[in-house]
């Protein structure tokens, strides 16, 4: 694990606040316009949103210590409204930090080697991963060490400072796909061939009003190759990415409008060239980084405790059902801790709230937590004989609501209600949904809801079974619905059903959705089953048809 | 040919704190859009722009903001003016303090 006392890269992170506190002084006394000083806020995750300032913390491959969120927790209470909320891409949100505040909430996040580099900007993001790396019992292997080099070497790479676009990266370990790896600009799957440990690489995935689904470029990449091509990969976009029109620069429209095989001729010419570059310095770090992050050593324990508890208490039955996930010992299981209490705001936490799962990480969690694309948080090795007790104290502060992939289990971007590139909000409306389902959600079983608040979707609203899609038409916002998207391994982009709903109608829409999945579903059949069995038609009928019949009557 | 002039107000962020701000006949910037001065012609809109432009020790971003007037004084005519005016609509967080709340 990192460490967050002796890490080297603690002088870079002083250094860099201690820059950002000079420039916030510089802009504060009028040295600095607002137009110079944008990109230099930008540059350390600061926003302007449209009530206040926003922080965006990097939560790097979405792994945090008890010590880390213990300080978020802290900076939460000193510099915000005490609570911090959680993104989609494995980042810490503070939504109200005053300007002359952020420097020294900068130099806290330091203390515990966390920080808000790369958080925005053309430049290459936080690098997420699999939620559940290094303990779900589907996983090939642990893909943090490889995220954490991808990590080191791009964190202010100065080929990378000024980019056509922004550039997301995820890695993966399993075959089950958690970090939505085609919905990034690159992304690597660790895979074994003949034995052989090795990367797929796959380029040009993104959200956004441009949906693309990634490409392999590369079915199987030595290990040792991986930097050198994926600085051929990103020397490429770099130079034949447009630059022209903000909507046409990222990655996917490269590749699109050049051709894959084009693109990834242009790669591999790269490559030869820079791969010569690559002496082993690199496989060194590689090396030191995975021997930081071998499987914990966990005790094995007896698990009658567990199974009692599942015996005598249906509420906690409920919960292990809906809220574990398989660990890879069969005495231990994964914990999701839903931060979807139905009608909260998705993904938000509150300080007491991140200090209690700081500290069962600390008593029952081997000193691991997880932050999950869905906005929720983890504790990913829990002897099973303890998930009574850790169950227990979940459910005393708000944080044992079973429903993990469930329908309250909801994607939403912050939407109108902070964002200022928002044209309708999204908050809300993922309240009123959970709240609508909350009693029969279980009998419905596996459902994505995604909510974006603009055409950029970080809600991921393409990804649902249900995606939900806010917009501001003639000045009333409106919100478009698709079905049939998928965010796993073989990923699909959902398809418009049809006219938009007012603000107001949205949640019967949905459940109307809901109720034609229950009337039309074969045993066994989750949501996106029956309507790859059925099509489309049927709900859309549902959605209109229902709604002009209940019109004319 | 040239757009029609939508009557509004000019507003802005705080620099130090990011709130929403409105700028007042006075000269003075205010958090209450009911207070904000109420513009109706395109040469006063330029001159006000310029007047909130000339403070970035204060305002972040000015622009007119299209809206109605009222005998309380101006009022949103957009949503998303309705939201800046009153802020996030969700209720959970009110209650999780810190020293911002």
């Amino acid at each position: 694990m990192l460490d967050a006392q002796t890490n080297v890269t603690r002088t870079y992170l002083d250094r860099r606040v201690e820059e950002f506190r000079a420039q916030v002084n510089r802009r504060i006394d009028g040295s600095l316009t607002e137009d110079e000083f944008r990109p230099l806020r930008l540059m350390n995750g600061l926003y302007l949103q449209l009530h206040a300032y926003m922080l965006r913390v990097a939560i790097p491959y979405g792994t945090l210590n008890p010590d880390q969120l213990d300080v978020l927790a802290e900076i939460s209470e000193r510099w915000d409204r005490g609570y911090g909320h959680f993104t989609t891409r494995q980042n810490l949100q503070y939504n109200w930090p005053k300007l002359p505040d952020v420097p020294d909430m900068l130099a806290r996040l330091a203390d515990v080697n966390l920080h808000a580099i790369q958080t925005s900007g053309n430049t290459i993001r936080n690098v997420t991963a699999d939620p559940l790396a290094g303990a779900h019992a589907d996983e090939l292997l642990d893909p943090r060490p490889v995220a954490e080099l991808i990590r080191i070497w791009s964190t202010d790479h100065p080929e990378y400072q000024f980019l056509g676009r922004k550039f997301k990266i995820a890695v993966t370990g399993s075959p089950a796909d958690r970090a939505v790896t085609k919905a990034h600009d690159l992304a690597v799957r660790i895979v074994e061939r003949d034995g052989e440990i090795g990367y797929q690489i796959l380029v040009g995935g993104g959200l956004g009003r441009t949906p693309v689904v990634g490409r392999v470029i590369r079915d199987f990449l030595p290990q040792a190759d991986l930097l050198p091509y994926l600085e051929a990969v990103l020397s490429v976009y770099n130079l034949a990415g447009r630059r022209d029109n903000k909507y046409k620069a990222r990655i996917k429209i490269t590749v699109n409008e050049m051709g894959l095989e084009e693109f990834s001729a242009r790669v591999d010419e790269a490559f030869a060239r820079i791969r010569p570059e690559f002496t082993g310095a690199d496989q060194d770090l590689l090396a030191e980084l995975q021997a930081g992050f071998e499987p914990p050593a966990l005790e094995a324990r007896d698990t009658a405790a567990f199974d009692a508890a599942l015996a005598e208490d249906p509420v906690f039955r409920s919960w292990a059902d809906i809220n574990l996930r398989p660990h890879f010992r069969d005495d231990h299981a994964i914990a999701m801790i839903s931060l979807k209490p139905h009608g909260g705001v998705p993904g938000d936490a509150s300080a007491d709230q991140m200090r209690i799962v700081a500290d069962l990480a600390r008593i029952y969690g081997n000193d691991e937590i997880r932050v999950t694309q869905e906005q929720n948080l983890v504790l990913p090795h829990v002897a099973k004989a303890d998930l009574p007790a850790v169950f227990g104290v979940l459910k005393a502060h708000g944080l044992a609501t079973a429903n993990a992939g469930l329908a309250s289990d909801i994607i939403a971007c912050p939407g109108m209600d902070y964002c200022a590139l928002a044209t309708a909000r999204s908050i809300p409306i993922a309240q009123q949904i959970a709240e609508a389902l909350a009693d029969y959600e279980v009998e419905v079983g596996e459902m994505a809801i995604k909510i974006s608040g603009c055409i950029n979707a970080c809600g991921h609203h393409h990804l649902g079974d249900i995606g939900i899609l806010g917009l501001d038409r003639a000045g009333v916002e409106n919100y478009q619905i698709t079905l049939g998207g998928d965010a796993g391994s073989d990923m699909k982009i959902g398809e418009k059903t049809g006219p938009g709903f007012g603000y107001d109608e949205v949640v019967g829409a949905v459940e109307r959705l809901i109720h034609a999945y229950l009337d039309l579903r074969e045993d066994g059949e989750r949501f996106r089953d029956t309507i790859a069995r059925t099509g489309a038609e049927p709900f859309k009928s549902a959605l209109y048809d229902e709604e002009a019949n209940r019109d004319a009557a | 040919m040239a757009k029609r002039f939508q009557p509004g107000i000019v507003s802005a962020n705080d620099l130090l704190s990011g709130a929403v701000i409105y700028l007042a006949e006075n000269g003075n910037w205010v958090s209450t859009m009911s207070e904000a001065e109420f513009i109706t012609d395109a040469d006063r809109a330029e001159e006000r722009l310029s007047f909130a432009e000339r403070q970035p020790e204060i305002a972040v971003g000015p622009y007119i903001a299209p809206a109605d007037n009222t005998d309380a004084g101006p009022v949103p005519n957009h949503f998303r003016e309705t939201f800046r005016a009153q802020g996030p609509s969700a209720p959970a967080r009110k209650s999780w303090g810190g020293a911002n709340a």
